[in-house]
């Protein structure tokens, strides 16, 4: 956190005319945590006590939002386990592909910058184009998806009409965008030094074994670190569920964000959608709490130099 | 042999990641015959470039246009500016609680958009600013949890002798950050303010939830609305989408040097 060359010299000119200019540059942040954080995240605690429509009487409630959401409300549970089984497919995937990938750019051949630029492009794109762009791809008449397909022979499915493969085409897109992991395993690849690899050729360990023993546990810590974002962002999955299938077919992508969103901004049962949100801010410290501790069975880091270093 | 196949793979994978980007700039420039043609038509022979023109007058998307423009260049100032303010202040004092705070901000990114979505609506609505550009621009102004950590990490590279120098010679704190630093940050900005950008160009939830008014509307909510309305006026839509990409691809081919410095260059080793 310190910087070595502050610690170093506690200089009284700079320590001692400090006084209130550092809280005036980091005030900005303040205000904003007060303003747009603290404030609504209190607010819309003091919400999920209430029954609260959008106009009418406000009643305390106490719990009774959060009881009715785990005792009665079937499709609370429906919508969290879509979101559950989109995670379960979308965190292992963007984890492995941006891997390979990476893997494949750091062989470093002729026009690897291009590749890079080639995989990365798409993650600029995100929303409303990322729909429409998708949307035609996966279309049952034109689309060209189905096309490629029939060349390999396959019969394509009606990706966003038939129940049984609409996940699937969301996760497909999501994974459109996996440039920002890609880059961050491809960062950790470049780190590792050669001359472990050197050493383990040397000492005649097969190439496959230094993968297993140098390369993974060089990148656990980006492996974590995609994990833990990969799960933040696949329960918060919410633009594409609303543009691309709307929730269905049958309610087959009806995400756990979609039905938080239709209880606010459709239904006007803002009690009940705060504290829904609140169930999801809790399932997702919880995961991410449980994927830190089991990640300390996996996850390698370089000794004390790295720890030093690498601390921001 | 492993060459040629890494080679394959690479060609092969390139291919695909493109070719949502080719399909789509193929779809805008259609006929309508081509458009319907089964086997779809790869290359069409001619290439309709006024399709653009055509879509673009469907709707009011000039003034989806402004809004979008309006609100990307007041929000990435007020990020750039107050995102640098507050890393300088991070960075560069010692003061009771520091390390504390800067904790707290870290912490804040991983609070889901879900759970301020609802208070901040009723906020917004309170001060009525619904159905007007501020919910999208005035949060901006206050820093952002992640620009200010890789604004501050890029701070400290730089050494402290400067501002000592510079102190020396009477510059207040104020001028310390003004002139000396925000000049000396200035590819850390850029990649703060490209990612700032991409994300307020795209936006969708925010505009979605902040706006009802169609004149305040901006282009991604825009060509949603088109997209509702005419399903299947596919060239459109696909003429639409690509003039909606292309800032984002031009800024990330300005800035891609910065991008792949920042990831690949020393700072990801701490």
């Amino acid at each position: 956190m310190t910087s070595p060359a502050l610690a170093k010299r506690p200089s009284r000119r700079r320590t001692g005319g400090a006084g209130i200019a550092p809280w005036l540059f980091i005030s900005p942040w303040i205000l904003g945590f007060l303003i747009f954080t603290l404030g609504p995240l209190i607010f819309s605690f003091v919400m999920s006590l209430h029954d609260w429509p959008v106009v009418g009487k406000r009643t305390f409630i106490g719990l009774d939002n959060y009881t009715t959401m785990l005792r009665d409300d079937p499709q609370f549970r429906d919508s969290l386990w879509i979101t559950v089984k989109f995670a379960c497919l979308f965190v292992p995937l963007n984890i492995v592909l941006s891997f390979l990938l990476a893997v494949l750019l750091n062989l470093n051949l002729r026009g690897t910058a291009l590749f890079r630029t080639a995989f990365y492009l798409p993650s600029v794109i995100s929303g409303v184009a990322l729909v429409t762009i998708w949307s035609w791809l996966y279309s049952k008449e034109y689309g060209l998806l189905n096309y490629l397909l029939s060349f390999a022979g396959i019969t394509g499915p009606n990706w966003l009409g038939d129940e049984n493969w609409a996940l699937l085409a969301i996760t497909i897109a999501s994974l459109w965008g996996l440039g920002g992991s890609m880059l961050i395993f491809l960062a950790g690849l470049q780190s590792v030094p050669k001359e472990l690899y050197e050493a383990a050729r040397i000492s005649g360990v097969p190439p496959w074994a230094q993968v297993i023993h140098i390369t993974l546990p060089m990148l656990s810590p980006m492996v974590l670190f995609t994990f833990i974002t990969s799960i933040i962002s696949a329960f918060q999955q919410l633009t594409i569920a609303l543009l691309l299938t709307k929730g269905g077919p049958v309610g087959s992508t009806y995400f756990f964000a979609k039905y938080i969103y239709d209880n606010a901004f459709k239904f006007h049962d803002m009690g009940y959608a705060a504290a829904m949100s609140w169930v999801m801010f809790a399932i997702i410290l919880v995961l991410s709490m449980a994927v830190m501790r089991w990640s300390t069975a996996w996850v390698y880091y370089e000794g004390e130099v790295r720890k030093d270093g690498g601390n921001g | 042999m492993a060459r040629t196949l890494a080679y394959g793979a690479l060609i092969f994978l390139s291919a695909l990641f493109l070719a949502p980007f080719f399909w789509t700039l193929v779809t805008a420039v259609k006929s309508q015959a081509d458009l319907v043609a089964w086997p779809p038509v790869l290359w069409p022979a001619d290439w309709h470039w006024g399709n653009f023109a055509a879509a673009w007058n469907k709707q009011p998307f000039n003034i989806f246009l402004k809004n979008s423009v309006i609100v990307v260049v007041l929000s990435t100032a007020g990020q750039l500016f107050s995102s640098s303010l507050v890393a300088f202040g991070f960075a560069r004092f010692r003061f009771a609680g520091r390390d504390t705070i800067f904790i707290l901000l870290l912490a804040t990114m991983m609070i889901p958009w879900d759970v301020k979505m609802i208070p901040l609506y009723m906020e917004f609505n309170y001060l009525g600013w619904i159905n007007t550009l501020k919910p999208l621009i005035v949060p901006s102004w206050f820093g952002d949890a992640f620009f200010v950590f890789l604004l501050r990490q890029y701070i400290m590279t730089i050494p402290i002798e400067i501002d000592e120098a510079a102190r020396m010679d009477g510059a207040n704190s104020w001028q310390i950050y003004w002139r000396i630093h925000l000049p000396l940050m200035a590819p850390a900005l850029v990649l703060v303010g490209t990612f700032h950008f991409m994300n307020a160009w795209n936006d969708y939830l925010g505009p979605l939830i902040f706006l009802n008014d169609q004149s305040t509307y901006t282009l991604p909510l825009g060509l949603a609305l088109f997209k509702g309305l005419h399903e299947v006026d596919a060239v459109s839509i696909a003429a639409i989408t690509i003039i909606l990409c292309l800032p984002p691809l031009a800024l990330f081919f300005y800035a891609q040097r910065y991008i792949m410095d920042s990831a690949l260059g020393s700072s990801v080793k701490g």
